[in-house]
């Protein structure tokens, strides 16, 4: 940074409102608290299992837990959802549903994909991304996908004679399985790609604070997103995006939630190497 | 006979009684009445008063320093204290005096033939007679000069006192290794619930170990005559637990058992012989899952899979392990009609726990093998598709990731060259 700027203040840019972060918030942890509390029974035969499984209070404590975690998450899921056709049906904003705004996959991403590839072997400039970028709408629609798979197993888990009026006892068999190795998939897939491609690569380590304060720099904006900073700039909406740097206490607080989502996860991915490496899946 | 004959002969055996008496430490018995061979050696035999004179002194020693002592008050209590010395100490009763150290061995035989006999053929006797100088002989259980009957609570083979007697060679190291004693159960046997009555609760009723393995005729368990041989176990068992053994019996494992193959499990299979546990037990209810699978080990890699088996293998004994479904000691297969897991009898069994169970529900697989496409063919597909999915994502992004960490190392690296 050039010595004349030092004075001056960073100029930040708003990302995410308020609900948008507590959502996340809710999200990391009904998610931690799932994976904490399931995790032990996927690997119920290693020793680790058991004791963190005695630690929760016993197996029965941990399943109250688990479905509570699991009531948090429906629940987070739902009022997103609820939010989206409340922007999209009542206040008409289109651009949700397509376009450099909205969140499902274009023919861009597959572009951006491409160069990214090629940015990485140096067979390319680094493309400019828009306000979603491919693997952010990957991890997004992930959770679209682990809800339905992971969501619909739980329940029909969580009430079994309930179900056994209408689907036979053999659904339950399919039901435990897809529910232990989705889980395993977006456990394993949230704790090591989704924390790498967040936080944790050289660029953003230890941490990309923007989903705990909402704001980002500038020239944080402009060198990831060039292309929303770009038509921002274009349509004047800059303007009303620049806000204040993030007070000293939220991002403190941010910090050490993050810090302490990112260690706990970082320690169950730990768990399963071990556990996979031990016993096999 | 006449009174006079009668009176005459009473004051005979008075005047008898009244001299040995006087000889004899202790009360007089019928066996004591003259000193053994007394009418033809020319010598009168050493009395034990006689016999005293030396063993009686705590300072005689042998030529190699041990005490020749024989502690007089354990004798007089011992169920031998009205007996002569010489009466076991044969030799000693012609011998000069000093006698020679080496004495002829006792003959326990003379009085007690037939549990001498029955010792004979023991795996005692036989480990002796090839040549286990350690294995036990008579002494070893019942003492020497203080051997007490066994209903007396200081014995040796008091029924309380029996599992310490065994253990003071079945528990030594050193006896263990050299006598070449299979392993030290004596641990276990404290542990257990047979143990555990006898020592905490003092239950006479209690078994020790001379109940299951006999006392003078104990065999090896590998001898098929042997209590505790294989095809005895349940009968053994069943001197106590008969109604156990009735249901065994007609039983699968009690069939095979019965049919003399080696597959059969007895008793001990699934209790483990000297570490029985409370069956109410939760640790044992836990550990017999892996019983079962030491046999089954199909099943319980099915079973494992499921919640049931993830559940119990936690720890926790809230949901069904084998026994909830398929019963105990009174197995039988599914195509039995009597049967638990028999498809008549599946709701009443899977609904003791999921109340509202229905035929429906108990089309539930609770061994469901995800890698056997006969059995389960649903779940084989799913499952395959599931490892596809988790390779393809892992693999995709790992991939992407890999390669975007070492691009931005390299980012930062040439940043860094650039500036200096």
């Amino acid at each position: 940074m050039n010595g004349h700027l030092r004075a001056v203040e960073i100029r930040y840019v708003k990302r995410f409102d308020r609900l948008d972060r507590l959502m996340h918030g809710l999200l990391m942890l009904s998610f931690l608290g799932l994976a904490a509390t399931g995790l032990p029974l996927l690997f119920s035969t290693t020793a680790w299992a058991s004791r963190v499984s005695h630690l929760l209070g016993g197996f029965l404590v941990a399943g109250r837990l688990h479905r509570t975690f699991a009531v948090l998450l429906i629940a987070v899921f739902l009022t997103h959802l609820g939010r989206i056709v409340y922007k999209v049906a009542l206040e008409k904003d289109y651009g949700l549903l397509w376009g450099p705004r909205s969140m499902v996959p274009q023919p861009r991403d597959v572009r951006d994909l491409m160069h990214h590839l090629q940015w990485f072997v140096g067979r390319g400039p680094r493309p400019s991304f828009e306000r979603y970028t491919y693997w952010e709408k990957f991890d997004y629609w992930a959770v679209f996908w682990g809800m339905a798979i992971i969501g619909g197993s739980g329940l029909l888990l969580w009430f079994p004679e309930a179900f056994s009026r209408a689907v036979p006892g053999w659904v339950f068999n399919i039901a435990l399985t897809i529910h232990g190795e989705e889980a395993l998939l977006a456990v394993g897939f949230i704790f090591t790609i989704h924390f790498f491609n967040g936080h944790l690569r050289p660029e953003k380590f230890p941490m990309d604070m923007v989903i705990f304060t909402g704001r980002l720099p500038e020239a944080e904006l402009k060198h990831e997103r060039r292309a929303e900073y770009e038509r921002l700039e274009r349509t004047g909406e800059l303007g009303d995006l620049i806000v204040r740097p993030p007070s000293e206490r939220s991002w403190l607080a941010g910090r050490l939630f993050g810090t302490s989502a990112v260690l706990i996860g970082l320690t169950l991915v730990g768990l399963i190497i071990y556990a996979v490496a031990a016993h096999g899946l | 006979m006449s009174t006079r004959g009668a009176i005459a002969t009473a004051v005979a055996v008075w005047a008898l009684a009244l001299t040995i008496s006087a000889r004899v430490p202790g009360a007089a018995g019928p066996q004591a009445a003259a000193p053994p061979q007394a009418a033809v050696s020319a010598a009168p035999p050493p009395a034990n008063t006689d016999c005293l004179a030396c063993h009686e002194d705590d300072s005689a020693v042998r030529a190699d320093g041990r005490p020749v002592v024989v502690k007089l008050a354990a004798y007089e209590k011992s169920v031998h204290g009205p007996l002569w010395c010489i009466d076991c100490h044969t030799d000693v009763a012609k011998a000069e005096f000093p006698h020679a150290e080496k004495l002829t061995k006792v003959e326990c035989a003379t009085c007690h033939p037939g549990p001498v006999e029955q010792f004979g053929v023991s795996v005692h006797a036989k480990a002796r007679a090839s040549g286990t100088t350690v294995a036990a002989t008579c002494v070893d259980c019942h003492g020497t000069h203080d051997i007490r009957p066994s209903k007396d609570p200081e014995s040796r083979t008091y029924h309380l006192n029996i599992a310490a007697t065994c253990a003071r060679c079945h528990g030594n190291a050193d006896i263990i290794a050299k006598g070449k004693i299979p392993s030290d159960v004596t641990k276990a046997f404290a542990d257990s619930i047979h143990g555990r009555a006898l020592s905490r609760s003092g239950l006479i009723v209690a078994p020790t170990c001379s109940d299951c393995h006999g006392a003078h005729d104990i065999l090896s368990p590998q001898d098929p005559q042997s209590r505790v041989s294989r095809a005895h176990v349940p009968a053994t068992c069943g001197k106590c637990h008969e109604g156990i053994e009735n249901q065994f019996g007609s039983s699968t494992h009690g069939r095979i058992l019965a049919k003399g193959t080696d597959g059969g499990p007895a008793c001990q299979t699934c209790h483990t012989a000297h570490g029985i546990q409370r069956a109410e037990s939760v640790g044992w209810q836990l550990s017999v899952i892996g019983q079962c699978g030491t046999c089954h080990a199909d099943r319980i890699a099915t079973f494992r899979d499921t919640f049931h088996g993830q559940v119990t293998s936690l720890g926790f004994r809230t949901v069904a392990g084998c026994a909830d479904c398929h019963g105990a000691h009174e197995i039988l297969p599914a195509n039995d009609p009597r049967s638990p897991i028999s498809p008549g009898r599946l709701i009443e069994t899977c609904g003791k726990c999921h109340e509202g169970a229905n035929a429906n529900f108990v089309k539930y697989d609770p061994h469901a093998d995800k890698h056997s496409r006969a059995r389960s063919p649903v779940l084989f597909y799913v499952t395959r598709f599931m490892t596809v999915l988790l390779a393809g994502v892992f693999g995709f992004f790992g991939l992407h990731t890999t390669m975007w960490f070492t691009k931005e190392v390299r980012v930062r690296r040439d940043r860094r060259k650039g500036r200096a």
